[in-house]
């Protein structure tokens, strides 16, 4: 019995790690980044190749859910057309506290390519967005650097902050 | 902000856009006579209806005809002359020049291995006979002829807008809609989430897909000065140096000093 005591102060020391509850809260969130599945268009392509075995974004905690009650993450993966609008909105509505938002591509950030009358010019003219993802379509290394970049930015903030009113876009 | 204009020196447009009357060069058309079966089908045709014009153009037979034939006369090319697809049907703006749309029928017959065009002029308002229930395709395809171009088709049996949303103004494919929409169109997505006090909040458009303004930390980043959210924009680089998504580092993990680390230049 005695053979399996475990000795505090020696063989690595305490098995307690001490910090405080913000840092933990917030590691946690931004290792669980549960994301919405929202390809659009050919970004889709690249989202589902970082979801993927080879980019594999599970390693970050990031795993693609099919509801938006379950998520905390929406990647905007494509071309936003007017008509769908409204649904990117409900379904941004309907994602519970806190959520974060990636505009991945150039469609998403600002229409792009796409400079006509049934485009919505930028995803943030309906809902706010917290990363915008620059390229055409951006690699999967780059959205797991987008990922990475939100991680770091939730473990800045405060877990407990109130919740503030969100800028409407 | 405006992107100062620059001359592209597009060669390949210019004549296009220099000579004012540069007229597109048209594809030959050869008299229905030199092709065989098509002859055969047009003297079918012509026993029947009234044909305003047919000739041969790239190896099919165009026949112009009667709006109001057009359920006849494609009856007639599925079950007579074995014209068993009806591949598309659309509509054509020509309301600028002559105030009247025109309507084509692309059909194709599989066992002649011939493909032929029924074509027929309505006006603006006038309605056309949908021919749904002789080819099942012609369904989306009149219901997308509507949406586009605001041609009304009568008895189709679901005409409703196919591509644009329902509460949609207006008809994008007519040569009159403006490319980047109407003021009903720019302001749609705001207007029926948000509703119009809104506008105001959200601002327009922007259709310059140039536009840059670097005052601006809100909209945009300049690489390697970024800074966060609307704050002031930062005239020395920032970042310069390894990036770590802990800042203050974690807790027993050390850090990679990428200054302080020396390269070998042998192997040891």
């Amino acid at each position: 019995m005695a053979q399996h005591q475990v000795r505090y102060l020696q063989d690595g020391g305490l098995p307690v790690v001490l910090t405080t509850a913000d840092k933990i809260l917030q590691w946690g969130r931004s290792n669980s980044l549960w994301a919405l599945t929202y390809g659009l268009a050919c970004c889709a392509i690249e989202m589902m190749a970082s979801g993927a075995s080879r980019y594999d974004f599970d390693r970050f905690g990031t795993i693609f859910r099919a509801s938006p009650r379950q998520a905390d993450l929406m990647i905007v993966a494509g071309t936003l057309t007017k008509k769908h609008a409204e649904f990117i909105r409900r379904l941004y509505d309907q994602m519970a506290e806190p959520k974060w938002v990636i505009s991945m591509g150039s469609c998403a950030n600002t229409g792009g390519m796409f400079n006509t009358y049934a485009t919505v010019q930028g995803v943030d003219r309906v809902i706010p967005v917290d990363i915008y993802l620059p390229g055409c379509a951006p690699r999967p290394e780059t959205l797991q650097y987008a990922v990475m970049m939100l991680q770091k930015q939730i473990r800045r903030e405060s877990a407990f902050q109130k919740l503030k009113p969100k800028r409407l876009v | 902000m405006m992107r100062r204009y620059q001359d592209k020196h597009d060669v390949q447009a210019k004549a296009y856009y220099n000579d004012r009357f540069w007229v597109a060069p048209q594809i030959p058309k050869e008299p229905v006579e030199s092709d065989e079966i098509f002859a055969k089908d047009l003297e079918s045709l012509k026993s029947k209806f009234q044909i305003k014009e047919a000739y041969i153009q790239r190896g099919q037979m165009v026949v112009y005809i009667d709006p109001k034939d057009n359920r006849e006369v494609l009856k007639h090319l599925r079950d007579e002359l074995s014209y068993n697809f009806l591949s598309e049907l659309s509509a054509i703006d020509w309301l600028a020049k002559r105030g009247e749309f025109e309507i084509f029928y692309q059909m194709l017959s599989t066992s002649k291995r011939k493909r032929m065009r029924v074509k027929c002029y309505i006006k603006e308002k006038e309605a056309i006979e949908s021919v749904c229930d002789i080819y099942k395709s012609a369904d989306w395809a009149e219901r997308e002829m509507y949406d586009m171009f605001g041609v009304i088709v009568n008895n189709h049996p679901f005409m409703k807008r196919l591509l644009m949303p329902d509460d949609w103004q207006g008809h994008p494919l007519r040569k009159s809609y403006p490319l980047h929409g109407d003021e009903f169109a720019q302001w749609y997505e705001v207007d029926k989430i948000f509703g119009k006090e809104y506008r105001d909040i959200i601002g327009p458009e922007n259709r310059d897909s140039a536009y840059v303004n670097e005052r601006d930390t809100k909209h945009f980043a300049r690489i390697r000065h970024e800074v966060r959210y609307g704050e002031e924009p930062s005239k020395e680089p920032t970042n310069l140096m390894q990036e770590y998504q802990e800042e203050e580092g974690v807790f027993l993990i050390k850090k990679f000093k990428k200054d302080k680390s020396i390269t070998l230049k042998e192997r040891k």
